[in-house]
């Protein structure tokens, strides 16, 4: 008896030994994905993780990325950081440092893609970025230069505020605005104080500027004081799963004015949790579904006809990341870490299904267009463009 | 003078479903001197069967609102019997851990079946009556007047029925009072019944008044709801419902006259010097240590 145990116990620890080291299989690319599969944000993490899929599928399926004369095939290691800023960091660690990762992609949401990208400048291992519009996610935390291993297939939220107050100025031509932001996030911070900046820059006031903090669901008190301000305009840069509660509060304090919203409003989840009461309402995003060029049509069709649903702007930046990652190491013909990063950095104008991206000289930023998108009936529907 | 009636009336609405949820610790403390962390967990589990008997069996507002109180009611006895029930005799310190473990339990379990945040349908019809500036929504009535209710009815049966007689006895003392014919265990499980039954219809009301929820919603609510029967005095009931309102009010009305940046920070200042001038809360009583 005692004997068995003994043998079964070596036998786990002989297997997870095996299961650590991993097999190192010199004929695979091996990719490691960080989502928020769990969390406050499940939606993002679960359409990163189909896109991500998708895209490694569609190069096994053609044999695998060709380097000198063999072909690769691409393994992805999908690790959940239950959208929280350590699980981040530690995914990203394992994946470096266990699994050997050529590059990771993702985290999506700012605030835990800046502390996992900082682990990967300094392994020095190439990160992509689906969806984190916060400037800092590419910068040096201690010189504020540009990070070296640490690109995004999304623009930034100084592109994307500013957007949003001309927007809001000039052709909604509404003259004073309120802000309500999560003050305990990177990315709703950045975008509320740049949106105030631009706003009262080019003529316009905001007249309430007020913040809550992440988790919280009651926002009564603020709300009153943003109805006693009487602003024309309510921006909301926050969480798609916050908004509905801000919205229906807001109409039962008795407030009609209009609201408008950035990228985190776009998830498909919104409606589902919002009804009707997000109608009629804006917000800029990255891509517009209904207007799509042919290389995006051919994406959501793909996309649609795999897992029934039409790909949100995280999907679409997310296949995105991979399209450029694929190009880099086809282009640098190796797979290596160092020789991936160079020429990522150097990729000439790459046609991605949220239209052409190109990174700035010596940035991991991409220069890209926005999109601003109208909530009719429950749909996201395009209604603007918005050139860099 | 409209902008202070209304954060009053938000903060009546924040208020009553603090002390609601608070109800629940302060009972088990009272009886058990233990502290069930587990409580904001159920509170969760409350809305979640809220979500489940309104979206899957479409009950209208009162039975939705009957049945996860029975629910969680049932949860929280069996939670009692299996995992609080060994430990009667153990360390304080055991109960407490056991506490936490269950709570975690609750979350993940809920966690694995689906993360997404769940939308509760609107079960009644909201209308916002206008009187001046001020907006009174009917969901807000509501939340104010059950919960009311629900205390009024908990103070009559604690103090004026004869199972409050012997809930009462065992918190005086607990040795001596099953030598009298009490039946101790079964006086436990309705306390548990009705302070997690309670917690369910926080939840449902919670839900219904910020209709996205998720796993995760009981934590911060559970502590602010154990702050305020600390504030209260735990183990006093009167104390709890009095807390609950007082920590809704500070917050409401900190972020209506600072920056709301820092509600919780003057909020919980606020409440640790209480704590320093009344450590034993509200209504509390001073209790000698025996040695």
């Amino acid at each position: 008896m005692k004997k068995t145990i003994v043998s079964i116990i070596l036998l786990v620890i002989c297997s997870l030994g095996l299961c650590s080291c991993g097999k190192e299989d010199s004929s695979q690319i091996k990719v490691g994905v960080i989502a928020e599969l769990t969390g406050d944000i499940p939606a993002v993490g679960a359409s990163c993780k189909n896109a991500a899929e998708m895209a490694a599928a569609e190069i096994n399926d053609a044999g695998g990325i060709l380097l000198g004369d063999k072909k690769y095939k691409v393994k992805l290691i999908i690790e959940d950081n239950a959208g929280k800023a350590d699980q981040s960091v530690s995914a990203a660690q394992k994946l470096i440092t266990q699994n050997k990762v050529l590059a990771i992609i993702g985290p999506n949401a700012s605030r835990y893609a800046l502390p996992a990208a900082e682990i990967a400048e300094s392994s020095k291992v190439v990160l992509i970025t689906p969806w984190s519009t916060a400037p800092k996610t590419t910068l040096d935390s201690k010189t504020g230069a540009p990070k070296k291993f640490v690109f995004r297939s999304c623009f930034i939220d100084p592109f994307q505020g500013g957007v949003l107050a001309k927007f809001t100025l000039n052709h909604l031509n509404l003259k004073k605005a309120a802000v309500l932001y999560d003050v305990a996030s990177e990315y709703n911070k950045g975008i509320a104080e740049i949106f105030r900046d631009v706003y009262e820059k080019n003529g316009g006031k905001v007249v309430s500027f007020e913040t809550y903090t992440t988790n919280d669901k009651d926002f009564s008190s603020q709300l009153t004081k943003i109805k006693k301000a009487g602003p024309e305009i309510i921006f909301l840069p926050n969480y798609y799963s916050e908004i509905p509660l801000q919205i229906q509060q807001a109409k039962r304090l008795g407030i009609t004015v209009p609201f408008i919203g950035a990228d985190a409003w776009g998830s498909s989840d919104l409606v589902k949790l919002c009804g009707a009461d997000c109608n009629d309402y804006y917000f800029s995003t990255h891509y517009a579904a209904d207007a799509a060029t042919d290389v995006t049509k051919k994406f959501i069709a793909n996309y649609k006809a795999k897992y029934g649903t039409t790909p949100d702007d995280v999907a679409a930046l997310t296949y995105d990341s991979f399209g450029l990652l694929w190009k880099a190491i086809k282009t640098a013909g190796k797979n290596n870490r160092q020789a991936v990063r160079d020429t990522l950095a150097k990729i000439p104008q790459h046609e991605g299904v949220t239209g052409n991206m190109q990174f700035q000289e010596g940035s991991g930023d991409p220069v890209k267009s926005a999109v601003i998108l109208k909530i009719r009936d429950g749909k996201f529907t395009w209604f603007a463009n918005a050139k860099p | 003078m409209a902008y202070f009636f209304q954060q009053a009336l938000n903060a009546l609405q924040l208020g009553s479903i603090y002390a609601l949820i608070a109800l629940g610790y302060t009972m088990v403390y009272g009886i058990l001197t233990m502290i069930n962390f587990a409580h904001g967990d159920l509170f969760m589990v409350g809305a979640f069967f809220c979500f489940l008997l309104a979206v899957y069996l479409n009950l209208a507002f009162i039975p939705t609102l009957l049945l996860s109180m029975l629910g969680v009611a049932f949860l929280g006895v069996i939670i009692e019997r299996m995992a609080y029930k060994p430990l009667r005799n153990a360390p304080r310190v055991s109960a407490i851990i056991t506490a936490l473990g269950v709570g975690l339990f609750l979350e993940n379990f809920t966690l694995a079946l689906s993360p997404y945040p769940k939308h509760i349908p609107a079960l009644l019809t909201n209308t916002t009556w206008t009187v001046g500036s001020l907006s009174i929504s009917s969901l807000q009535v509501i939340v104010i007047l059950l919960s009311l209710i629900l205390m009024l009815i908990l103070d009559f049966v604690v103090q004026h029925t004869k199972a409050g007689m012997a809930m009462r006895a065992i918190s005086w003392d607990k040795t001596i009072v099953p030598l009298m014919g009490v039946p101790v265990n079964k006086i436990i499980s309705l306390t548990f019944a009705i302070g997690t039954g309670l917690g369910g219809a926080a939840g449902m009301m919670y839900g219904l008044a910020y209709p996205v929820i998720d796993p995760y919603m009981g934590i911060m609510v559970g502590w602010k709801a154990f702050i305020s029967a600390v504030v209260g005095g735990i183990g006093n009931i009167r104390g709890a419902m009095i807390g609950g309102f007082i920590l809704g009010g500070v917050e409401i009305l900190v972020a209506a006259f600072f920056p709301s940046t820092y509600r919780d920070f003057v909020a919980f200042t606020l409440l640790l010097i209480l704590l320093i001038f009344r450590p034993y809360g509200i209504l509390g009583k001073p209790q000698p240590q025996k040695v």
